[in-house]
């Protein structure tokens, strides 16, 4: 089923199936037009182009026509790669030439949860070494969930010599052998960010990449480590900071203790955001003022001295008596990521009392419902909130639930993404956020047992979750937990109008809790489900829209081959992957984990031996 | 369009004949419908829900009450578009099962009807009910264990609704485990977040941070990372040898892997709330038998051998994954022989 109107918007921009594909860049104009007066309307096209800068906007540009098309490929200069199997690394170089700034990304995002196998796929190295090529003048590289070997950084760090920015964000495949290779040879580097990244090194030794910089003064603007698990050489760390003028973001990982972050902070005391390492006297748990430790007020002296500080992440291992240190720069803050900070509500209220102007918070759910409504009673800008769990099991002790969220919603009514993970909520709690926040975007809600219904009424969650997608007219992102019925989905198919991404989990009762969604949610992009049960009609009833999306993902539900091969034969341009445990049968009647996304690339070649390509 | 009487907690023996309050009780509830279609969520500004503990003397929700109090809720928790929906929906059991009783929550002025589905007057008759919905809800009886937790977490009673009062739950049907073991990837955290519990105690007692540390960031230095399993915990972990230097230290942070899953494997319920990690029962006899589990490694031949019989280094180099066995059945299986039981990640 060839559709006319392909919108595959963020890989190229308006590919239509084999027509114009990548030969439009080659095609001239018909004979007879005088080529001069077209070339001249080219490059004023040119320069009215280079203007435009989001993907979606060039990519409506370019279908307007051939000649538009040709000029917004090469007058673009940032690709942006949603799903890494839907285009060749060839054709997307073949078409666009000018490119100085590549977005990739690999891996659907169940694989942080340990859902996709190693080794499926997602591979730097067939796009790192096409655009070595292709690209000699790249500049910014961000990558993620890719993997990504240290043999692909050497070959990123020799091919680009003008290279500035890398950011790494859920990768793997590396190790400091391959960071220190970049550290060295990009001489122009601005920014290196490492971010929940898995660094782990196969060979002998640690390499200390950390020397590696150039002895003179660097560019560097930002620079992350806080997920390498090695400790660094923090000599070599201090003089290199204290040779980057430019530095404005550092995060250290936890090996640095709070002594050497003050000596870090007394270098760069320009820096504007700061990860901290350990946020405790180092190692031991000996309070203070022995002998060469860091007391809190010294501590607090030089957060003092660093005026420009708004964003505070890091505090491993925090010890709550040095929560005071930061005092002095709460009220500049706009980030705080305090989520590995196990800190109770009493520690926490001095510190988030003084946060007036905090937009972005992230915090462990040790501090509790009290907690949350000190952050509601201060925080009245707080667009972002993120509730982690301490002790992410299903049968712990929750220490927020529906008093927090509900506190939340009266304080911070600016809100537009949360992520609330907790033990139980019920649907007043859900439908009160939904009416006095009324700017979400983001709406994800994980009630942490299977299958929780409201903890008041025993009734499904369906009433809170549908209050959602009635009432926040902007939300784009859901995640659904709890007792659900088809009801709930039903609600959303309705008034859902927006919603790009949806995550469900052990949800739904039939086939029609999909159907709805599919039907209804004619926006959505992304869809990521498990372990509920959707069969095969389910999936049958969503094939007017898969081309719309970038992926689907469904594990552990009603699957079946037969299904999953209709769905491949109707839709030629959709790569369908059963991707298989280890250890199951090969002549099992169920799928158990099915991964499809529109392509241009066709079935890809390096496919496991675990992965089915229908 | 009738009010219902809502039925309380028959422990308490407080019936009242109209009750406008929602009386959060961790049990069943009579809900009725409100019987406003169309208009939901906050439209109509008649539905107010105002919350208000009932239960004097109920003391797990004395400290929760005055807070409660405080927030005067709005809402039409219209179950009128419910029921059209419903009857869409048809014949589907498991969305009429899974509604398992009514919710009063509306002041007199709201106008309420009761479903047709939902006739039960009484504390036995959600129990009658109860049973109705663990046939109904597509054999997914998990649910009830579910709703047995979601029952007792709140004020740890005994036998709340029926449902609860089941025993526990089948299996995900996807799946051939039993609920409610862990499953792969729930909840969706990534793995460095987890375990920050187990790690940071031990590190505020001044351990260096060294095996939980190597574990938990996957320390770079000489990693040699092997599978541990344990019997009966779905879940493996991966250890570094590298990171010890002897047969004490690795039966250390196989405890420390371990003893917190197998806690909630013993005791589901109440693992969760022990918050001082000493509580929990120490994994300890790994090495000389003595214990009730037992440590063994699978070599780069494939024989299992226990663990402990060469000397440090050479079973480093030759260990390929280890597995905790319980003790009593060490000698029914065959050492020397590779098992090839599947292994749950």
């Amino acid at each position: 089923m060839r559709r006319e109107r392909c919108d595959m918007s963020e890989v190229e921009g308006g590919e239509r199936g084999g027509a114009g594909g990548g030969d439009g860049a080659g095609d001239g104009v018909a004979d007879a037009p005088p080529p001069f007066s077209d070339r001249v309307l080219e490059n004023v096209l040119e320069n009215v182009l280079q203007f435009l800068s989001s993907p979606r906007d060039r990519n409506a540009a370019s279908l307007v026509c051939r000649s538009w098309y040709r000029a917004e490929a090469q007058t673009r200069r940032e690709l942006f790669i949603g799903n890494c199997y839907a285009v060749s690394p060839r054709r997307a170089t073949e078409r666009f030439r000018c490119i100085r700034a590549v977005v990739l990304k690999g891996k659907p995002r169940f694989a942080d949860f340990n859902l996709v196998p190693s080794n499926w796929g997602a591979h730097f190295h067939p796009w790192v070494s096409t655009m070595a090529a292709a690209y000699p003048w790249l500049e910014k590289l961000c990558l993620k969930r890719i993997s990504v070997a240290d043999g692909d950084l050497s070959l990123l760090a020799h091919s680009f010599p003008n290279f500035k920015e890398l950011s790494l964000i859920c990768c793997e495949g590396f190790g400091t052998a391959g960071l220190a290779i970049i550290a060295e040879k990009c001489r122009h580097l601005r920014v290196l960010d490492l971010i929940e990244d898995c660094v782990e090194d196969e060979e002998d030794e640690t390499v200390d990449w950390i020397s590696r910089f150039p002895g003179t003064t660097t560019s560097l603007e930002s620079l992350g480590f806080d997920c390498v698990g090695s400790a660094v050489n923090f000599e070599a760390l201090e003089a290199l900071v204290a040779r980057s003028p430019a530095l404005r973001w550092l995060r250290v990982n936890h090996h640095v203790s709070v002594e050497q972050l003050r000596r870090l902070m007394a270098r760069a005391p320009q820096l504007t955001h700061l990860g901290t390492g350990s946020f405790g006297s180092a190692a031991a748990a000996a309070p203070l003022l022995q002998g060469g430790g860091s007391s809190v007020e010294d501590l607090a002296w030089t957060f003092a001295a660093s005026k420009s500080l708004v964003c505070l992440s890091g505090f491993r291992d925090v010890e709550p008596h040095y929560l005071p240190a930061i005092h002095p720069v709460c009220a500049n803050l706009t980030s705080l990521n305090f989520s590995f900070a196990e800190v109770t509500a009493e520690e926490l209220e001095p510190v988030i009392r003084r946060c007036h102007n905090l937009q972005n918070f992230w915090v462990l759910d040790t501090v509790g419902d009290e907690g949350l409504q000190a952050v509601a009673a201060t925080c009245k800008d707080l667009r972002e909130l993120k509730v982690f769990p301490l002790d992410p099991r299903e049968d712990s002790e929750g220490s927020v639930s529906d008093v927090g969220l509900i506190a939340i919603s009266e304080g911070c009514r600016k809100l537009r993404s949360i992520l609330y993970f907790c033990q139980q909520m019920t649907n007043a709690a859900v439908i009160t956020m939904s009416q006095n926040c009324q700017d979400l975007v983001v709406f994800r809600l994980c009630i942490m047992g299977r299958r929780r219904p409201d903890h008041w009424t025993g009734e499904p969650m369906d009433e809170g979750f549908g209050a959602i997608v009635m009432n926040c007219k902007k939300l784009r992102r859901l995640a659904v937990s709890g007792l659900l019925t088809d009801k709930a989905f039903a609600y959303i198919g309705e008034y859902g109008k927006l919603v790009r991404t949806l995550s469900v989990a052990f949800a739904g009762n039939s086939d029609l809790g999909l159907r709805y969604v599919l039907e209804g949610c004619n926006k959505l992009q992304k869809l990521e489900i498990r372990d509920s049960p959707f069969g095969d009609s389910a999936l049958l009833s969503g094939l007017h829209h898969y081309y719309n999306m970038r992926f689907v993902w469904m594990s552990s539900c009603k699957l079946s081959p037969r299904g999953c091969k209709v769905v491949a034969q109707m839709l030629p341009l959709l790569v369908v992957e059963v991707i298989r445990d280890r250890d199951e049968d090969h002549d099992n009647e169920a799928v158990s984990k099915l991964y499809m996304y529109r392509s241009l690339a066709g079935s890809r070649n390096d496919a496991p031996s675990f992965v089915e390509i229908l | 369009m009738q009010k219902r009487v809502m039925e309380e907690d028959f422990r308490k023996g407080e019936g009242r004949p109209q009750l406008l309050d929602l009386i959060p009780n961790e049990r069943d509830w009579m809900v009725k419908d409100v019987g406003v279609g169309g208009k939901c969520f906050g439209v109509s500004e008649e539905k107010k829900l105002e919350l208000r503990l009932g239960l004097p003397g109920d003391e797990d929700w004395s400290s929760v009450k005055e807070k409660r109090e405080e927030h005067s809720i709005e809402s039409a928790l219209s179950l009128g578009h419910y029921s059209k929906v419903s009857k869409t929906i048809g014949t589907n059991p498991s969305s009429v099962g899974a509604k398992r009783g009514f919710l009063d929550t509306v002041e007199s002025k709201t106008e309420v009807f009761q479903q047709q589905q939902q006739q039960q007057p009484g504390f036995l008759q959600l129990q009658a009910k109860g049973k109705e919905l663990s046939q109904k809800t597509n054999g997914r009886a998990e649910q009830q264990s579910l709703e047995k937790k979601a029952c007792g977490s709140p004020a740890a009673h005994g036998s709340a609704a029926a449902p609860c009062g089941d025993g526990a739950g089948a299996n995900n049907s996807s799946q051939t485990r039993t609920a409610p073991t862990p499953v792969v990837g729930w909840p969706p955290i990534r793995s460095f977040r987890r375990n920050l519990a187990s790690i940071s105690k031990p590190s505020l007692e001044s351990q260096n941070g060294g095996p939980e540390t190597a574990v938990k960031f996957k320390n770079g230095r000489k990693g040699l990372f092997v599978k541990i399993n344990m019997d009966g915990i779905p879940i493996g972990r991966k250890v570094d040898l590298k990171a010890y230097d002897s047969y004490e230290k690795l039966s250390l942070v196989v405890d420390e892997l371990f003893q917190g899953l197998l806690a909630a494997q013993r005791d589901p319920l109440t693992a969760g709330t022990q918050k001082n990690p000493e509580e929990k029962q120490a994994i300890t006899g790994l090495l000389d038998g003595s214990g009730e589990y037992t440590l063994v490694y699978e070599d780069d031949e494939g024989d299992r051998m226990l663990v402990g019989d060469v000397p440090w280094d050479m079973f480093v180099s030759t260990a390929k994954r280890l597995r905790v066995l319980k003790s009593s059945e060490l000698s029914a299986s065959s050492l020397g022989a590779v098992s090839r039981k599947r292994t749950a990640t």
